[in-house]
């Protein structure tokens, strides 16, 4: 237990070395998040373009 | 010897180019996903603490790489915009788009890190001086490379305002890299040259290295789905668009 709360401590650094690997990780596990989502709206729309575009051919 | 030089040219075409990008970026994945597992291990448990700055120093381990990342992002898309403007590849405009908010989030990742190195090791957040000013401004670039590109609604004369904006700001570079050693800064000098090698530890400098490699593939990743998605929306009219397994109805 000691060892864990040794290791979150870092040495008094803990704001610094935690606020920095925080904020990389977070924003480097949502920047492929949000490319994802944009992804499946992409396809989304295009389905709906293709959908649109048969109906009027038809 | 000419096929050769006409497989290159057609993965220029973006039809041919969205599956391999697709593959690329699955690659770059795993390697990116492989090389962050092992890198943060050795950053926290393997380097050993810092006999100046304690554990503080671990920090560099993401404040190097971001900071080379941002570098480096930008030089390869000014790269990517000279040859648009010279050979007028629609793709090259594409990978410069592609890298811009990626390139921007490594220079935010460098400023931040530094921010919150800089505080207990010299006691203040920020300082205006040569380094720090000049990431500063390079961040401005891909922020204002952004802007351009979502204000011009025409895609051809975007893709050319870009590049010609990138190509201007490439003189920032020069400016970052050497700014430690042309003007008296806080920043530390190179710990790392190409001519006179490596000033830390041999096991510091490779967990550093490895986290390097991990943004690297980290970059091509998300660059190959941003310039996958980019492809679709401009290809969205053609029939190749439609007739994609995932688009297929």
């Amino acid at each position: 237990m000691d060892a864990v709360k040794e290791f979150f401590h870092m040495g008094g650094y803990a704001l610094y070395v935690w606020g920095s690997f925080g904020v990389t990780a977070a924003l480097m596990v949502a920047e492929p998040l949000v490319l994802a989502r944009q992804r499946k709206a992409m396809i989304r729309r295009l389905r709906r373009l293709i959908r649109l575009e048969s109906e009027q051919s038809s | 010897m000419s096929s050769r030089i006409l497989n290159w040219f057609k993965f220029s075409s973006p039809a041919s180019f969205y599956p391999l990008a697709g593959t690329i970026g699955k690659v770059s994945t795993l390697i990116a996903v492989g090389l962050l597992a092992v890198g943060l291990y050795m950053s926290f448990f393997v380097a050993p603490t810092d006999y100046k700055q304690g554990e503080g120093y671990r920090i560099i381990f993401i404040h190097v790489p971001a900071a080379w990342m941002s570098m480096f992002i930008y030089v390869v898309m000014a790269f990517w915009a000279a040859m648009g403007l010279v050979f007028r590849t629609r793709l090259s405009f594409m990978m410069a788009r592609a890298l811009a908010p990626t390139g921007a989030l490594m220079t935010f990742i460098a400023l931040w890190t530094g921010a919150f190195w800089g505080k207990p090791m010299w006691g203040t957040w920020w300082v205006w001086d040569a380094r720090l000013t000049s990431e500063l401004i390079l961040f401005f670039l891909y922020v204002g490379y952004i802007a351009l590109q979502g204000a011009i609604p025409d895609i051809r004369r975007g893709d050319r305002a870009g590049a010609i904006l990138l190509l201007v700001g490439v003189v920032n570079i020069p400016i970052i890299y050497f700014s430690v050693k042309w003007w008296n800064t806080l920043h530390q000098g190179a710990s790392v040259s190409i001519r006179e090698g490596s000033s830390m530890s041999a096991i510091m400098l490779e967990t550093m290295l490895i986290m390097t490699f991990a943004f690297w593939a980290y970059t091509i990743a998300v660059a190959m789905a941003r310039v996958r998605l980019i492809i679709l929306e401009r290809e969205r009219e053609t029939r190749w668009v439609a007739e994609l397994p995932e688009v297929k109805l």
